[in-house]
């Protein structure tokens, strides 16, 4: 690709078409040396996997070398939806539920959370936003040990202690990780203690970014502490709340780390979402074309959910 | 404006509340990491009497190779993580500062990638490191890691370096230097504090890549630390002092990089008064 710097348009042509197109080359050769490994990256790691992904999900593919991985329609999604086991339809119901449960507890405590620390006479602020903040630093394996730790079965497991042993709540120590409800709710319960933190930082950042003026002003008017909440904090918090909302639904919609190091989808796959069961299908059973068109479907969901919000959201910058 | 006391005291409540529920479990899980051959679930009573002890830690490090897992995490978090800040840098100043044609579809294009959960892509990412030959080595991994996280690291900075003003490049202009000084000369140092937010971001993500580091690691001398760790809980399951040793040891970088960053981190108005007069 070598471009004319100097010389006349080729004759018979739009000469403004060309000098249009010698422009742009010129602009590409300027900008290639600092987008072309970037762009190549994302086309070779992130786009090229996801065509394959739809290819794959409509092959019975094997991981042998010299597998011939013949097409087989939609077999793969079909089998999905006919397994005996309803695997894929417990996941999408798991999935609806991680939402239905996780998002509103998790908003509402860090709200209520943030707003409190904000308070005016409230000391010491950065103190609690950092122990709020914990749980994040930590890794999700490390703290899928403390939780399975803290809920582990028998009389010394700590909430059993303290619930069985010291309460008399239950008549017996339960056995958290090996029935549905329960494991779900200690699923539920790790992931709102390990993300909390992130909503109560972001919301106090939008709180302190509220200019101090609109409150003096207020006052100048006679509204008190609660009149102001609601007429100036809660208005000005809009943009920041639903901003908050799209990524609790996104990060709800999509446990694995939640899932995988707390039960590994078990007891009997009931607790599996769709990126465990994806995960499991394919690296430990070696279903890559069951896996794929999991993925697909997945993906395709994710999309519609998000698609119409990050538009919205794209510009804007957030921790 | 004075707030009567029993309002304070009941607020006060409230967050020291929650400022425990997220502190005890750190505080028990530390605990129990200083208690002697815990072969069964250690009581509670004995948790709460322990006396602190590093035992156990100088016990972990030595066994099942730790210290060496250690090593190869920190051989690709640093690799990874520079790899990745130098080219969502390069990527982000392509994208904020050059017009080109195409530019506002190949902007899309990575929109559009980021709103798919990059998980899904891990099969085909696997089989494309399969076809390079480079499972089981740290290459492959590097790839991954680098390839799959420019759109992510590039859309964070790319803000941030549209909000420098032009007028800085002219005194490099002037002094008749081209894109490339003003990118070293201006942009980089300019958005440092946004480039080391990343960093961190960038170090935490590798340091606990677990899912990926699983797949394309299969030789046992070159495992990183989550997977160590992950084994080393199959292996010792019911033996928490131990495993909460080891935990503390990995966690131990990232907290300490948050600890020392802690007052660079971005906060919105970075930029204020950038250009004087």
């Amino acid at each position: 690709m070598s471009i004319p710097m100097t010389g006349q348009p080729v004759p018979g042509r739009d000469p403004r078409a060309g000098s249009k197109l010698k422009k742009g080359l010129k602009q590409w050769m300027a900008v290639l040396p600092f987008i072309f490994l970037g762009v190549a990256g994302t086309a070779v790691f992130v786009i090229y996997p996801m065509i394959r992904n739809i290819v794959i999900s409509f092959q019975d593919y094997s991981i042998m070398p010299g597998a011939n991985n013949p097409f087989v329609g939609f077999d793969n999604y079909v089998s999905a939806f006919t397994d005996p086991n309803n695997k894929v339809l417990m996941a999408i119901r798991n999935t609806f539920l991680n939402v239905a449960v996780t998002v509103p507890v998790n908003w509402l405590l860090a709200i209520v959370f943030a707003v409190l620390i904000n308070l005016h006479f409230v000391k010491h602020k950065i103190v609690f936003r950092t122990v709020y903040y914990l749980p994040i630093i930590t890794s999700w394996i490390v703290v899928a040990f403390l939780f399975r730790f803290l809920f582990a079965g028998g009389e010394y497991g700590l909430i059993n202690y303290i619930l069985y042993k010291q309460l008399g709540l239950f008549s017996e120590p339960i056995n958290f990780l090996s029935n549905y409800w329960s494991a779900m709710v200690v699923i539920w319960l790790f992931h709102i203690w390990k993300t909390v933190g992130w909503g109560v930082v972001i919301y106090l950042a939008a709180l302190q970014g509220i200019s101090k003026e609109y409150y003096e002003a207020a006052a100048i008017d006679g509204a008190n502490g609660t009149k102001q909440f609601w007429s100036i904090t809660v208005p000005m918090l809009g943009p920041v709340t639903a901003f908050v909302l799209i990524n609790l639904v996104n990060g709800a919609f999509n446990f694995f780390p939640q899932v995988y190091f707390i039960t590994r989808g078990g007891p009997m796959d009931q607790t599996q979402t769709l990126p465990s069961l994806m995960y499991l299908q394919a690296f430990k059973n070696f279903n890559f074309g069951y896996a794929s068109a999991v993925a697909v479907m997945m993906g395709i969901a994710v999309f519609a959910l998000t698609y119409t919000q990050m538009k919205k959201f794209g510009n804007q910058r957030f921790l | 404006m004075k707030t009567k006391w029993p309002i304070q005291l009941l607020v006060y409540a409230i967050i020291a509340l929650g400022a425990l529920s997220f502190l005890f479990p750190f505080v028990y899980m530390i605990l129990t990491s200083f208690i002697k051959g815990a072969y069964s679930l250690p009581r509670p009573k004995e948790v709460f009497s322990v006396v602190p002890d590093l035992y156990n830690y100088k016990l972990v490090w030595s066994k099942n190779n730790f210290a060496r897992y250690f090593l190869n995490s920190s051989v690709v978090t640093l690799v990874a993580m520079t790899g990745s800040l130098f080219l969502g840098c390069l990527t982000a100043y392509g994208f904020a500062r050059f017009t080109f044609p195409g530019k506002e579809f190949l902007f899309r294009t990575f929109l559009l990638t980021m709103m798919i959960p990059g998980v899904i892509n891990i099969i085909p990412q696997f089989l494309i490191v399969k076809s390079l030959g480079l499972v089981d080595t740290y290459g492959g991994l590097w790839l991954i890691y680098i390839g799959g996280g420019v759109v992510g690291s590039a859309f964070f900075l790319r803000g941030f370096f549209q909000s420098i003003p032009k007028e800085y490049e002219e005194s490099v202009l002037i002094d008749g230097g081209g894109n490339w000084r003003i990118f070293w000369n201006i942009y980089l140092p300019q958005s440092m504090p946004a480039i080391a937010t990343l960093a961190i971001f960038s170090f935490q993500g590798t340091w606990e890549e677990y899912f990926t580091a699983l797949v394309i690691i299969k030789d046992e001398a070159m495992r990183t630390l989550p997977i160590a760790l992950l084994m080393f809980n199959d292996k010792y399951a019911t033996n928490y002092s131990w495993i909460f040793a080891a935990s503390i040891i990995a966690l131990l970088p990232t907290v300490l990089l948050y600890i020392l960053f802690q007052k660079r981190f971005v906060q919105s108005g970075f930029n204020e008064g950038g250009v004087k007069g």
